[in-house]
């Protein structure tokens, strides 16, 4: 919970001040050896910007999916990624970690 | 997460206030501690997570909370804008600790051998550090050599709450420097504090390899209990 969160969060705020539709996406739990811990955070614009990360990269891409159908639809999603989920193969959480993620849209 | 909610946080990170955001799982809803009124036992969980410096999630009256601290910047106080300093504190700072550098000496202390991530006090190193007022959430490193300098920054940091205190010097310097801080009437408990010499013994030689045996000690001294306890051995998986 460093500096990087920080930077993460004024960067949000920064592109909603630019006028862009703005999701966050934050690490809620972990179970073993997951990449980044509780609390990692990644932010995604409808435009396709990013910054921050909530795994190793094996999974931002289908949670920025996720968020932009928040941005659409404004309702709040908790995903599960792990090894024994399909789609954590799918998506290639090759760490053999397990995590929740949190995305909300900011507005 | 609205707009106004982080607004505040970011007000409050800015102002360097800890806080926790807490976030109702799975709808979202969410509060700001300490500045919105929550139930008892939730605050108490966000000052925990707080102290703690690590998120947790939390099941209070068939809810689930995840609790996620924002704790002002670790601090990083440099007694000495040497050349080791010049190395070390951008590394700090891409560690995420704000990092002041105290040197009297003006001809050292300057934005132009230090960069602009620095803040610089010109003071003399007792009153520099008595107004920093290190915290647990400071490290302090002194790198000056001089006793004239090291020492008044030791007697006010030994005495603070600071997590890490370490003195560049050798043994032979350091033992000195142990007589010179007993005599000024620090106890034992106080000395031992003090990381000497300084730094993980990595072999280290340049000023930059110097600044990473600083730096690693550091991070050993804040989270190697913890991850010994929580995570084994093995230090986080990139």
């Amino acid at each position: 919970m460093s500096a990087e969160s920080e930077d993460i969060l004024a960067t949000a705020a920064a592109w909603r001040a630019a006028g862009e539709d703005v999701a966050i996406a934050t690490v809620v739990e972990t179970w073993g050896s997951s990449p980044r811990p509780a609390g990692s955070r990644l932010v995604v614009t409808a435009s396709g910007r990013m910054e921050g990360s909530v795994s190793g990269g094996c999974i931002e891409g289908a949670v920025a999916d996720v968020a932009r159908q928040t941005m659409q639809n404004g309702t709040p999603q908790l995903l599960d990624f792990g090894i024994s989920d399909d789609r954590a193969w799918e998506v290639g959480l090759a760490c053999g970690g397990k995590l929740k993620v949190f995305v909300e849209k900011l507005g | 997460m609205t707009p106004d909610l982080l607004a505040r946080l970011n007000a409050a990170r800015a102002a360097k206030r800890p806080v926790a955001l807490l976030t109702r799982l799975p709808d979202g809803a969410q509060m700001l501690f300490p500045e919105d009124s929550l139930p008892e036992a939730l605050a108490a969980e966000a000052a925990a997570a707080l102290r703690a410096d690590k998120a947790r999630n939390v099941s209070l009256d068939g809810e689930t909370w995840f609790i996620h601290p924002h704790n002002p910047p670790l601090r990083l106080i440099v007694v000495g804008a040497v050349h080791i300093a010049q190395a070390l504190v951008p590394m700090a700072a891409t560690l995420g600790y704000a990092v002041t550098v105290v040197d009297p000496r003006r001809a050292f202390a300057t934005e132009e051998r230090l960069g602009s991530q620095v803040a610089i006090s010109g003071d003399w190193p007792d009153e520099a550090m008595t107004a920093l007022g290190p915290d647990s959430r400071t490290a302090v490193v002194t790198l000056t050599h001089d006793p004239k300098l090291d020492d008044p920054a030791l007697e006010v940091a030994l005495r603070s709450p600071a997590f890490y205190i370490g003195c560049l010097g050798s043994r032979r310097t350091h033992a000195k420097r142990l007589e010179r801080l007993r005599e000024a009437g620090l106890t034992e408990a106080e000395l031992e504090k003090i990381h000497a010499p300084v730094g993980l013994d990595i072999g280290a030689i340049t000023a930059p390899e110097i600044a990473v045996s600083i730096l690693a000690q550091i991070v050993e001294s804040r989270r190697g209990a913890a991850s010994e306890t929580a995570r084994g051995p093995k230090s986080e998986k990139q």
